[in-house]
This record gives structure tokens, sequence and C-alpha cells, in this order.
């Protein structure tokens, strides 16, 4: 398929990153593409991560991400206001165990004051004890910092998402960037061509915000300055019963390559312990190991000692996208409209607001014309999520509506009706439907819903049941009966 | 009356409602009307009545209920002919959200809208679901193709399509052993089912006659300790446990396959029982009951797998029979009989259902024995009966009469149940 028109900037990657920096250009009267490989936006690390905006006190403020972590915190609370998404500021306490940790909570108290996060406060054993009882006693002192919060980071991605399509992004899912042309000898500044396996799109900007692919993304402009490499983390949900057992994020003092082993109060209210660190070649890497789990556990324990494995009903892992030197790529290269937002890793959740304004200026500099719509929405539109509803109000949606007194999550209280608006905000998954609606999130996990979500992915999008996938690519569902019998190629 | 998305009586009310449409709600539907229940409603959340039983096209059931072999559809037809001929309102598509203690019910569906309802006896049939991957935790990816057994069967057998076409079962559940052999007669290549206790978990007829009989090995004391594939499921590993059920890493083994099947047990599906705050069982996972099939809310029964799982939907008749010909009495105007003993489990006993009972009336006591015994066996019900079998084993729920002429002079309170090795009892 031939270029049909020439966008203003084409965003590669729908990550958190790349979708706020698509809605934050929304604003602006330009033709923004934002090109996702996976079949869901946000699927990648922006979903598989602690979902924590952090305080501000942790990176060095010499390093970029120092300098994106407490205006991106400040970011989110904006996008909150503006999208409504949730994002509860519980708070962190980075305890110390020993006095050479000591000196480590001392050291982020004086970075944290250095760079402006309000509220820091040096608690005692006597105030620990009594906001966090069920805390260690072998811990000695602890940092107070309030503006710590917790997210969930498909919610917000998927409503940041929304935000941007309603202002007139395109967002293209299942496109996978497979090249960028080299520049035209005759113009060499000119427009960029980027190739995927179905579009060929022209545009004046790229930004690169391809996560892990970053760096192959970059090669493929012929500016592969730099390589990415993962870094693992596995996460481990518990038991709804130990809600409670924190209410603020704790965590240990930090070591050269990791944050440490959290225990997380998560914004649905159930306890999560996690992430480990660990260096993989293999960028899609997301298995939970029998090690994982007992790193997890060693150390959340010497927090919560009471905290233990068998309390697991959920795991998962994510990689982390690392640049060489720790730091994040942000900024133009030596390929004209090449601009790069990568090794975004932690605190990337946190800065990416501001890691958005950033490129936004970053833009404006490489010649970028930006002028203000007039007709730009600021505020999503929420999709209704009828289980939180007052009883009137249910009452009123289902007699005006038959789709919202049909129910086809019954763990989690979901309707037809919500469904069926998932997949016209762009759910194109099961786990499309389940992240946006929560149907398949409960007690049972999808064994009641499951068939209910696969019949209407099916009849709203047109295509035979068996082309639904559990989120993309290889991740087939079913079968016709017939293929039962075709060569037994597993994985295929 | 037919099925209707209009029931009669949603104003005024009705004397029994029954939540759910499977063995237990219809046949507890019926056990109202013979006890004279005058309106009567049967609700469910799918589109047709039935339940699990739609899916079950295998035969095996009705030995006991209607004294002939049938499949699960065939019950289910009897059944609901029956309650039609009975003029029993069936409200499908409807999803019972709240209960609340005084039997008001909040129900949805599309026909009506949201909705409240009063009832004078509530009967809780709503069955059990299954335990699935989270609740075992197993390590690795979290591709498609890992589905509990009951979905995939819910797949081949109402919508005709396939779960995949190599497979390899987690659990020796019954509904695990009887999609092994449905997957087997699709052509569905099935490599094997494992367990990880040292005895299967389902019915040994099924093990002989789904897995015996189709060349299906079955792999006790081995389990899954490992799922691999980034987007659809590609391979498991799996290991033989130790006796303390630990999994022996050293000596796993990796198996192709596109889809594993979790049938690694049934938990009750109680949660509308829990938000009533009636008593639970912390064994069963379900609701105390009473020899009335009563839970510990006066009015509100509860019958069937809700209680405690079930071999047979033929027992959860009838059981479920008894729970609605209370609800139904008390609803017309009966007092509920005095019952003042109480039955627990003992010696090699998990549980006990029901709870309590009277000493004037016939109950049938069912129960779960904790370990096998593969010989002659006691099952004494405190002093007052005993009764010797061949065997026991935790996959066959076990069931006694118990009538009152064996309570005749006995004035104790509690009855202990117990089953133990028949040779180790002096006599």
């Amino acid at each position: 398929m031939g270029p049909s028109r020439r966008h203003d900037v084409v965003v590669i990657g729908g990550g958190v990153v790349g979708i706020t920096l698509a809605r934050a250009l929304s604003r602006y009267q330009l033709d923004i593409v934002v090109l996702e490989r996976d079949a869901e936006v946000g699927f990648g690390v922006s979903k598989a991560n602690s979902g924590i905006i952090h305080s501000g006190i942790h990176a060095d403020p010499k390093t970029m991400k120092g300098q994106l972590e407490w205006p991106g915190n400040e970011g989110w609370l904006r996008l909150r206001d503006d999208l409504g998404f949730g994002f509860a500021q519980v708070g962190e306490l980075l305890v110390a165990l020993s006095d050479g940790e000591l000196r480590t909570v001392e050291h982020l108290h004086d970075q944290g004051e250095r760079k402006g996060v309000p509220g820091l406060q040096r608690w005692d054993v006597d105030r620990i004890r009594k906001h966090q009882p069920n805390l260690s006693r072998d811990i000695i002192a602890a940092l107070w910092a309030p503006t710590a919060g917790v997210i969930n980071p498909y919610e917000a991605v998927l409503l940041i998402a929304d935000n941007a399509a309603a202002n007139g992004v395109e967002i293209a899912t299942e496109q996978p960037v497979i090249a960028i042309d080299p520049p035209d000898p005759h113009e060499p500044d000119g427009p960029l061509t980027v190739r995927t396996p179905t579009r060929t799109l022209v545009t004046r900007y790229v930004v690169n915000a391809a996560g892990l692919r970053a760096d192959e993304v970059a090669r493929m402009a012929g500016v592969g300055t730099f390589t990415i490499t993962g870094r693992k983390g596995e996460e481990y949900l518990l038991d709804k019963r130990l809600a409670g057992l924190v209410t603020s994020v704790i965590f240990p003092c930090p070591t050269p390559t990791s944050k440490g082993t959290l225990v997380i109060p998560t914004f649905d209210g159930t306890i999560m312990v996690g992430p480990t660190a660990e260096a993989t070649d293999d960028k899609d890497d997301t298995a939970t190991t029998p090690e994982g789990a007992q790193a997890v556990f060693a150390a959340a324990r010497r927090l919560v000692p009471v905290i233990s494995q068998r309390d697991v009903i959920a795991e998962f892992a994510g990689v982390r996208a690392v640049a060489e030197g720790d730091d994040f790529i942000l900024g133009p290269t030596a390929r004209r409209g090449f601009i790069n937002a990568a090794g975004i890793q932690s605190p990337g959740l946190t800065a990416a607001p501001a890691i958005a304004d950033h490129l936004v200026e970053v833009l404006r500099d490489e010649g970028l014309e930006l002028r203000e719509r007039s007709d730009w929405r600021r505020r999503a539109e929420h999709p209704v999520r009828f289980s939180v509803l007052s009883t009137q109000e249910q009452e009123e949606l289902a007699a005006q509506q038959p789709d919202f007194a049909k129910l086809v999550c019954r763990c989690e209280l979901v309707t037809k009706a919500e469904v069926l608006d998932a997949i016209d905000r762009g759910a194109r998954t099961l786990d499309g439907v389940k992240f946006r609606t929560r149907a398949g999130m409960g007690r049972c996990q999808g064994g009641f819903c499951t068939w209910g979500c696969l019949e209407l992915l099916a009849e709203r999008r047109g295509i035979p049941i068996t082309e639904v996938t559990k989120r993309g690519g290889a991740s087939w569902i079913l079968r016709d009966r017939e293929d039962a019998h075709a060569a037994p190629t597993p994985g295929s | 009356m037919p099925i209707t998305g209009h029931p009669r009586h949603l104003q005024d009310g009705y004397d029994v409602v029954v939540v759910g449409t499977g063995p237990a709600g219809m046949a507890a539907a019926l056990g109202a009307r013979d006890q004279g229940a005058d309106r009567i409603l049967l609700v469910d959340r799918d589109a047709d009545p039935g339940g699990i039983l739609l899916q079950c096209i295998h035969s095996g059931f009705g030995l006991h209920a209607f004294d002939e072999e049938i499949t699960g559809p065939e019950y289910a037809q009897r059944y609901l002919e029956q309650v039609l001929e009975h003029d029993i309102d069936v409200l499908t598509d409807a999803y019972v959200m709240d209960i609340s203690p005084e039997r008001r019910i909040k129900l949805m569906s599309p026909t009506v809208g949201i909705t409240g309802l009063d009832a004078r006896s509530v009967v809780l049939a709503t069955g059990a679901r299954e335990r699935t991957r989270g609740a075992i935790h197993i390590p690795g990816d979290r591709p498609s193709g890992v589905m509990t057994a009951g979905l995939a069967q819910r797949m081949v057998n109402l919508d005709g399509y396939l779960p995949g076409r190599r497979v390899a079962i987690l659990g020796s559940g019954d509904i695990g052993l009887i999609m092994a052999r449905r997957l087997a007669l699709e052509g569905v290549e099935v490599v094997g089912v494992f367990e990880l206790l040292p005895h299967p978990s389902g019915l040994m007829r099924n093990v002989v006659q789904c897995l015996d009989d189709f060349g299906i090995p079955l792999h006790l004391s081995t389990t899954v300790v490992g799922i691999h594939g980034r987007h659809r499921l590609e391979r498991v590993t799996v290991a033989p446990v130790d006796d303390d059920l630990e999994p022996l890493l050293a000596r796993s083994w990796d198996l192709d396959v596109d889809t594993l099947l979790l049938s690694i047990g049934l938990i009750p599906d109680a949660e509308l029982a829990r938000e009533l705050g009636v008593l639970f069982d912390p064994v069963t996972g379900g609701p105390v009951v009473s020899g009335i099939m009563e839970t510990s809310l006066p009015g509100v029964f509860a019958s069937g797998n809700v209680v405690h799982v079930n071999d047979l939907a033929d027992w959860v008749s009838r059981e479920s029979r008894v729970a609605g010909e209370w609800a139904g009495a008390l609803a017309s105007g009966a007092r509920r009989p005095a019952e003042d003993v109480r039955l627990i489990p003992g010696d090699n006993v998990a549980y006990v259902v029901p709870h309590t009972i009277s000493r004037d009336g016939t109950h049938t006591v069912s129960f779960r024995v904790r370990q096998p015994i593969y010989a002659p066996t006691l099952l004494r019900v405190g002093e007052v009966h005993q009764r010797k079998v061949r065997a026991v084993v935790p996959a066959e729920m076990v069931t006694l009469k118990l009538a009152p002429q064996m309570l005749e002079g006995w004035t104790g309170a509690v009855l202990r149940i117990d089953a133990v090795p028949a040779e180790a009892v002096v006599r």
C-alpha cells in the first residue's frame, strides 16, 4: 500500500512513553500516528511493572532520569486531573536495616530535598511502628516520602490512548516497523519513510519510543548508536485478605542496578511484592521462575516478615529496557527528524509525562510547528464501570440499555455493554478486553466469561471466533474441528 | 408457564426463588412444588436452563434419578419438562446481584432490567467453579492454551471448537478425565493426565472408561512445574513429586503440547451465601447446612455443589429435592424440625453434610474420606450405626442413611463419623 498522506509525527511504540507523547502532541494541529507492534497498546513494559509513581527522590539529578523523575510525578497528577484514572499518593517508606543503609537513607533524603521533593521526613522506629506495624523489627530508621503513589499502569495508558485517539491521533496496532528508508540523496533532510508489513508512512518526524526494540529501530534509521539490554523483573500478587498489610510502598535501600524488592499496596488494594532485577538476553522473556520467586520472597520477608509465598494468587514478569550508561536517551540524532526516546527504564513510568513534555520541546527545537487547536479535548470520556456505580445509576442504565443488564463476567460484575465499548475503544484481544473491563480478572479467572468475551470480540470485529487471540500474534485460543487432523505442530 | 423473560409475580413476590437451574435448582423447584408452594421462580444467569449439564454430553447421568443411563442434556431436559409441567416460572439470562437477609432479591436481566423481588424461601443452587492456574502457582510464561477442563468442555461440546491439537491434562478430576476421552474421540492427541497425588481424584469408572480404554497414560505423583510459550503454549515441564508433594526437578521432562487443561478441583460457587454472611464449613468451602439443607440464615437454603462438591448429578438432585421440599413447606407455613444433633467428621473423614440433623427425620448423610483405604472399611456413625464397605477413596463421596429408629434411646448431642479399616476395629 502506498502512502496516502504525509504525517507530521510517527511515534514508534505504543507504550506509556509513546502514548503520553502522542496525547501531549494532540493538542496541536498535527497529523500523528502511533505504530504499535503488539495487538494492544501498553502491553509491553508499560503493563508489566510495579505500578509505582516514584516520590522523586531516587534518581541522581545529574542524569536525565534524575531531571525528569520529579517533574514526571507532578505530571501524573495533572494527567489524573485531566483523565481521572486511579492514582493514589500512598507515600513511600524507604527503610534502613543497618548503619550502612542509614547513610543511604540520609543521602537520598538530601538528594530529594535538593530536587525539591516536598514533605520528606526522617522517621524513627516508633513512628515507623505506629504507621506500619507489620514491618520488620530489624528496621532502625526510614525516610518518608509522601509524594510516591500507585497506579494501574495499563488503565492509565489505555485512558491516555483513548484521549489521544479522541483528539485525532491514529493508533495503529499490529504494526511492527520493519524498515525506515535511507535518506533521499537529493533531499537528505527530507521526510522519513517508515514501513510496516502492511503500511508505508511518510512523515516529517519519527519518535523512537520502541522500548526494548528502540536500538533496532534506531539502526533502521541509520543511527544505531546504542544497544538496549533487557533486565527482567518478576512480581507476585498476594491474596486479597492481606490487603492493608502495608499502606505505603515499602522500599529497601537501593542497589546499583535496582531499587530493590518492594512491598507494594497496589491501587486495587492487593499487596504485590517484587521486582527482581535479572539481566536477560531474551527481551521477550516474561516467564516467572522458582528462583525469582525465592529471591522476591526472601527480600520481601526482610521488610515484612509475615509475607509468605503461599499467599501468591498471580504472578508476572516484565523486562526493563536498559541502555548503556543506565540513563534515558532523549533527543535528536544525526538523522534529521529522527528523535530517540530510548532506554526508558525505572523511573520511566514516573517520568513519562515529563519525557513527553521534554520531547515536545525537542520537536519544537527541531522545527516542528506547534499551533494549538481550539477543539482539543483535555478530558477523556470514561468507559462506564458498572460495578462501581450506585444502585440507582445501575438501575437507570439497565433500564435504558438492555446490554447493561446482561452480565458477562460475574466475578467483577462486567456487563455486555462494557465489553462492547472496550472493543469499540480498540480492544482487539481477550486480554485487551480483560485489561480494559476487568472481565476475567476475578476469582474464576475467566472460567465463566471467556466464552462470552470471545463471542463478542468475534461478532463486533466481524471475524471468525477462531481468529480471536489472547493477546495477538500466535496466541490463538481455539481451533475449528477440522484442524485437529492437520499436522500437529505445537506452537505454530 | 414457559421459560420467560417476564416472570409473573415480580411485583407481589414468590414463595420460593431458586438460584441456578442445574441438577440442584430444578430438583429443588420440583421439591418445593411437591410441598405445596404456589409461586416458584427458577433463575439462571445463562441463556438456557440446565447449568453445566448442558455441556456434559457424555452418559453416566440418571442411573439413580431415572434408573437408566442418559446424558447430561437429557437429564436436564427431563427435569425441565417436569418444571414446565408444574407451572414453575423460569427466568434465564438473569443474574442475582444480591440477596438481603430478609430475602429480598436483586436481579438483573436484559428483559426486566434491575429489579427487586421478595421470596419467602430462597434456595441457593449455584453449583461450583473450577480451580485455576492461580490457585496452584505454576512458574513460567502465560501463553494462551492453558485453561480449565470445563471451559474446554464448553468449547467442544456446546460450540464445536477444539482447544488445541496436542493436549496434556493436569489433575485427574472427573472433568479432566472425561475431556481426555472427549478430545481423543475428536482426533486430538492427549499425551497424558498428570496427578499430583498418589491416587486419582476422579471416579474409578472414569479412569477406566476415559483413560485406560483409550490408551491415555495416567501419571500419578507427577505435576506440571513449568509452562513455556510466548504466545501460544509450546511446551510444559512435568516432574514427579516426593512424599511431601515437592517436585523432584532433577527428574523432570518436557512435553511438546499446545494445550494444558486444568482439572484440579472444584470449589463451591458460594458468593451469594458468603455475602449473606451465613456460616461456612472451611473444609467444603460451602455453607453449613441443617438436615433440611437450610443455611444458618432462616429461610435461605443451599444444596448441591454450592454446599459440597458431589460426584454425581443424581446425588445433587436428591439432596436438592430435600432443600426444595423444606423451602416450600416453610413458605407454606410449616414449622422446621427441631435439630439438636450435630454431625462431625471423625477418623479419616474430611467433612460431613448436613452439619446437623433432627432425631425424628430420615437423613442422607454425605461425606468424603481423607485417605484411601483399599480394604474393607467400617463406616461408623457415633455409637448408633455402622456399615461395612469394600473400600473407600477420597474421590468417591460416601452416603449413609440415618433413620429415626437408629437414634431411638440415644440421648447424645454429637455424632462422630469415622471411616476406618474394618480389621483394626476391636470388637
